[in-house]
């Protein structure tokens, strides 16, 4: 029993970093169209700035967080501004080979500059240590993700339905001449959407790296079920990603647990199934 | 000028494959491998190029026509034509089975469906280590001679014939099927596919078709991939090689049937060579093309050739 309750435990938490590494996925896709699968290479940037941050400057292990999510969100607004944006009118397939392309790259210049290893993290005592929570050991890390999970979660819902940022990305997801009709600079929006949410992957990916380790195969490791995490919630809904990213997190690890033999194999069917059933994802936004 | 321009590209690449047997004999094994992924971003073109289906997911029928020869060949069946034959039916029969999953949605949902197949019959295929041999592979078979009479030898002439005579035939199916009307009709439903119901063509079918007939064809390029290596292992169905042909097929020219067959034979020697010179520069520079590419010189290889003989002609 408590072995399952940590499992859950694992699965939230494996969650709360899925919704990071995908949240900027899914603004794109439904505010651009742009089917970006490089969007993990954002959280294997932010996850070698925290690493290169900790364990060569040696800065403290909080601090090391936003600093992952300014650099990463800099190289993402830069990145945007200078070739991204000319890319969102391309066909699907035109973006998907940019996209891979851009992931191919970016996981060399990983090899190349830290080699193919995988990085270590060494955490803090405070964090490492396991916690008894209701007599149950669930390790310090996981309350530590699960915690600023639902806190970045909770973040995300407010700015998307209660500001007026949100309420323009909305309105541009909805339908981006009207958007623009009305005043809305949804060029700039997209801007701005885009490098929040490749610097949210880079937090992610930050606090990933004691808990699923980091190598340079990493954007790739994670595409299938990042943009599941999209697709399940459906592109442009942020309560969507929420629901999906830890609903998938839970089941995968669940299933990893009760069934081994064919725990991986569930998540896929899942997706194929998703997909058949609902084309536009759970949320059932038109994307 | 003229006459040069309506020759077909096909010829002139059979000739260059030729001189290849005569010039270079040391590496016949390498350009069996290469007219194999020549079949293969054929059979991937039909769907992306001719039909607009971008699938992420191609490599699974690959994988299934490989598995399906090594597995006829360890029990004993190590005729190649019947494996090659049984393989593409299998590939295609699976591919026919999965059409109704595939041929719907738009292109965002229909890329995750395509990807989340090709991951649940590498998960399959990880799993049954009886019959695929798990990580390890199958080797522990040998394939007989082509037709009762073309042994296969180290020096790869038998490979080398046996898999040019294949992409040969192939090549000339695809040119035939491209000019018939079906062929008309997948492009007309790459071009506008809510057109296409209002002058009466049966999309769904038409894709089904599309979609059957390029998973055999995957097939057939595994099993030879197989026949001629002795060797099937599981990276042969997974994302790697998906990703692969979509990108030689579009680095060569999608649509063009000549250009993915010489996309392919290009992509799969700079591969051999530089992948094993610096990998991870190998990796860098692949990127860095194909981030080019949607930018520069789109259509690819014949995309440039188009566009050298219309000047060319220009200046005549």
């Amino acid at each position: 029993m408590s072995g399952l309750v940590s499992v859950i435990a694992d699965g939230a938490a494996y969650g709360m970093l899925l919704l990071l590494f995908s949240i900027g996925l899914s603004v794109t896709l439904g505010l651009m169209r742009f089917i970006n699968l490089a969007h993990g290479a954002f959280a294997m940037c932010g996850g070698y700035v925290a690493t290169t941050l900790f364990n060569r400057a040696g800065l403290p292990f909080l601090l090391t967080l936003p600093c992952a999510f300014l650099a990463t969100a800099a190289i993402g607004i830069v990145a945007e501004r200078a070739v991204i944006r000319h890319v969102y009118r391309m066909s699907a397939l035109q973006q998907v080979l940019f996209s891979i392309g851009l992931a191919f790259a970016a996981s060399a210049l990983a090899t190349i500059i830290f080699g193919p290893q995988q990085q270590a993290m060494l955490l803090p005592d405070w964090l490492a240590r396991q916690a008894d929570v209701g007599g149950v050991r669930i390790g310090g890390y996981r309350l530590f993700l699960l915690a600023s999970g639902i806190v970045a979660a909770a973040a995300l819902l407010f700015l998307f339905n209660h500001t007026l940022f949100g309420a323009r990305i909305r309105a541009a997801v909805d339908s981006r001449r009207t958007a623009e009709g009305i005043g809305i600079d949804v060029d700039r929006l997209f801007a701005v959407a885009f490098a929040l949410g490749a610097g949210l992957a880079g937090l992610g990916g930050a606090m990933s790296v004691a808990f699923l380790g980091l190598d340079p195969t990493f954007p790739f490791k994670y595409l299938v079920i990042v943009l599941m995490v999209v697709a399940i919630g459906g592109p442009g809904s942020i309560g969507g990603s929420v629901a999906a990213a830890l609903g998938l997190g839970v089941i995968d690890a669940l299933f990893k647990y009760v069934v081994p033999e064919i725990g991986s194999f569930v998540i896929y069917a899942l997706l194929v199934i998703t997909m058949l059933l609902f084309p536009t994802g759970l949320a059932g936004r038109r994307a | 000028m003229k006459g040069l321009a309506r020759v077909d590209p096909g010829w002139v690449m059979l000739a260059l494959a030729l001189a290849g047997l005569l010039l270079l004999p040391d590496y016949l094994l390498l350009f069996s491998n290469l007219f194999v992924l020549g079949i293969f971003a054929l059979s991937y073109d039909l769907l992306q190029g001719h039909a607009g289906i971008v699938s992420l997911g191609h490599a699974a029928f690959f994988g299934i026509g490989a598995f399906t020869a090594a597995t006829l060949a360890r029990h004993g069946l190590s005729e190649p034509l019947l494996g090659l034959a049984a393989a593409t039916w299998l590939s295609g029969l699976v591919a026919l089975v999965v059409t109704p999953v595939v041929v719907r949605g738009n292109d965002f949902t229909r890329l995750l469906v395509t990807l989340g197949i090709g991951f649940l019959v590498y998960e399959a295929a990880n799993k049954a280590r009886a019959l695929t041999g798990g990580a390890d592979g199958l080797s522990d078979f040998t394939v007989g001679p082509v037709a009762g009479l073309l042994a296969f030898d180290f020096l790869g002439r038998t490979a080398y014939v046996y898999t040019l005579t294949v992409l040969v035939a192939i090549y000339a199916m695809m040119r035939r099927l491209a000019a018939s009307p079906f062929g008309l009709a997948l492009r007309g439903i790459r071009e506008n596919v809510r057109r296409m119901p209002a002058i009466g063509a049966p999309v769904r079918r038409h894709l089904a078709m599309a979609y059957t007939i390029s998973g055999a064809i995957a097939g057939c390029a595994g099993a030879l991939l197989v026949q001629t290596g002795s060797y099937a292992s599981i990276d042969m169905l997974g994302f790697d090689r998906s990703a692969d042909v979509m990108i030689m097929t579009t680095l060569g020219g999608t649509g063009s049937i000549p250009g993915v067959v010489l996309g392919a034979a290009g992509f799969g020697a700079l591969k051999d060579y530089l992948s094993s010179v610096s990998p991870k520069y190998w990796q860098l520079g692949l990127g860095l093309v194909l981030m080019a590419s949607v930018f520069i010189g789109r259509g690819g290889l014949a995309g440039a050739f188009e566009s050298l003989r219309r000047k060319l002609g220009g200046e005549r």
